[in-house]
């Protein structure tokens, strides 16, 4: 699947988690910048999972840090 | 989720930048001395320095009826209870010193799994040392590398170590959401092994799971499944099998797990299962295998209660009846409640924070009344609250006299 495409679709997924409105590029991590908790991150991964109708395993998820790592695994993940 | 109290019950993983390996506890030791520093009781400090019966004990020097402990039936000080322990203290000595696979199988470790497979009508039962130990070694040796597990993102922390411990894909949906468990299952790959693990009572809320739709979701695609049933063994359904038998799906549940440090009054955890091929777990389970079996006067004293819980409907009335006053009681008082309905034996009251949770929590101690205060991280959606778990024991007059002290300590604390 198409790198910028899925970018885009989860540009457009995490706006009403970026409560604060951080500017977002590659580099920029959800504990740390974004400051997710569990629940936020459950939701995320929950709503990215729905778009894209894949699973993102905790095992997954405790590799992907920040933004890049996370459009390079959906990519991965959809194959 | 249930006793952390101060730590999430999905494992974190910390990180710390010095030599001093302790220093990832920093944000925590700070936190804990800001609490204490207001003056307010250590609330994870408390010594009961007697205990009187299942509902009261001596602590700070004041006689303090109990509201935080888990002994649902009471069975702490049953005479029966008591005089099988004694007797096998006598009969078999203080302790096994060995694995149930090696030189830790008396005739009582095998009297209390027949007794648990006559409580549940179930093939096979097989006793752990704790209740952690059983959700650890059960969910860690079924569900292996390349399985899959569905849980609910409010599972005990027993739950996700035996995850974790499995090396199996974990895949958490959101607290009793039949349609997110499914969507889940849906989406796993073809041929992939997998589990779905559930609790019957929640006992950060008191809340109940939906066990019967989410059974047959699960079995439809293919699940096998486990519930964790510690916190309704001996009091939920008409034989106290649990949520499962009240819901009349437990014929579809491959494991039930349960706990002798609850309803039964001891210690020590358990399963039990129709699996034709479940006794191989006693060779392959290693939090079975590789510590020692349960004190001969512990496994005497689960059997004893076990026996006696499959006869207990009367206490089994009275539990619920002391659940529907309390609930009535601090609602009425004003009261925000984990839920709408009595559906346990637990009841959470939700306080606005931390700071006016402490304080709630030292007034009902004042009073002389014992809860549980859990807080964040341990507690769904971070909140703070007060976990009040009833006993058979509790009399009317006890539960009205709660009610009182939660009015009067409630006005005290500015919370109603």
């Amino acid at each position: 699947m198409d790198r910028e495409a899925t970018k885009a679709r989860i540009d457009a997924l995490i706006e009403p988690f970026n409560k604060k409105g951080i500017a977002i590029d590659d580099s920029t991590r959800f504990t740390d910048d974004l400051e997710f908790d569990s629940l936020t991150v459950m939701d995320f991964v929950a709503a990215i999972e729905d778009e894209f109708d894949i699973i993102i395993s905790m095992n997954q998820q405790a590799e992907i840090e920040n933004y890049c790592q996370l459009v390079d695994a959906v990519v991965k993940l959809k194959g | 989720m249930t006793e952390a109290v101060s730590q999430p019950d999905q494992p974190e993983t910390l990180s710390g930048g010095t030599k001093d390996l302790f220093a990832k506890f920093d944000p925590l030791i700070e936190m804990r001395a800001n609490l204490l520093a207001s003056g307010v009781e250590d609330p994870f400090g408390l010594v009961m320095e007697k205990v009187l019966s299942p509902t009261t004990a001596i602590c700070n020097g004041r006689e303090t009826i109990l509201l935080g402990t888990y002994n649902y039936m009471g069975m702490t000080f049953d005479p029966d209870v008591i005089a099988a322990g004694k007797q096998a203290l006598d009969d078999f000595g203080s302790g096994t010193t060995g694995s149930r696979v090696l030189n830790g199988t008396y005739a009582g470790h095998k009297a209390v799994e027949e007794a648990l497979k006559d409580f549940y009508a179930m093939d096979h039962a097989m006793v752990f040392s704790t209740g952690y130990q059983a959700n650890l070694g059960i969910i860690s040796t079924i569900a292996g590398k390349g399985d899959y597990i569905v849980l609910d993102i409010d599972s005990h922390a027993s739950i996700w170590d035996g995850c974790k411990m499995g090396d199996a894909e974990v895949v958490p949906f959101k607290h009793n959401d039949i349609e997110a468990m499914e969507k889940r299952l849906r989406r796993i790959p073809e041929g992939a092994g997998k589990l779905v693990v559930l609790e019957g009572v929640y006992s950060m809320m008191g809340d109940i799971a939906p066990l019967k739709e989410m059974i047959a979701v699960a079995k439809k695609h293919g699940a096998m499944v486990l519930v964790d049933e510690a916190h309704s063994m001996g009091f939920i359904g008409p034989n106290g099998r649990g949520v499962a038998e009240d819901q009349g799906c437990l014929e579809d549940v491959d494991f039930v797990i349960g706990t002798f440090s609850k309803s039964v009054g001891t210690v020590g955890g358990f399963c039990v299962s129709n699996h034709p091929k479940f006794e191989i777990m006693r060779l392959v389970c290693r939090p079975y295998v590789f510590t020692a079996s349960l004190p001969p006067s512990v496994v005497a004293t689960a059997a004893t209660s076990v026996r006696k819980l499959m006869h207990a409907a009367d206490k089994r009335a009275h539990l619920w009846e002391n659940s529907r006053v309390l609930h009535a009681g601090l609602k009425g008082a004003g009261f925000q409640l984990g839920t709408e309905t009595p559906q346990s034996a637990i009841i959470s009251v939700i306080m606005p924070d931390l700071e006016r949770g402490a304080a709630m929590w030292e007034a009902l101690l004042h009073e002389g009344l014992y809860v549980n205060l859990a807080r964040p991280p341990a507690t769904p959606a971070n909140m703070t609250l007060l976990r009040c778990s009833l006993c058979a024991e509790h009399t009317a007059s006890q539960v009205q006299e709660i009610i009182g002290m939660f009015e009067r300590a409630g006005a005290r604390a500015g919370i109603v």
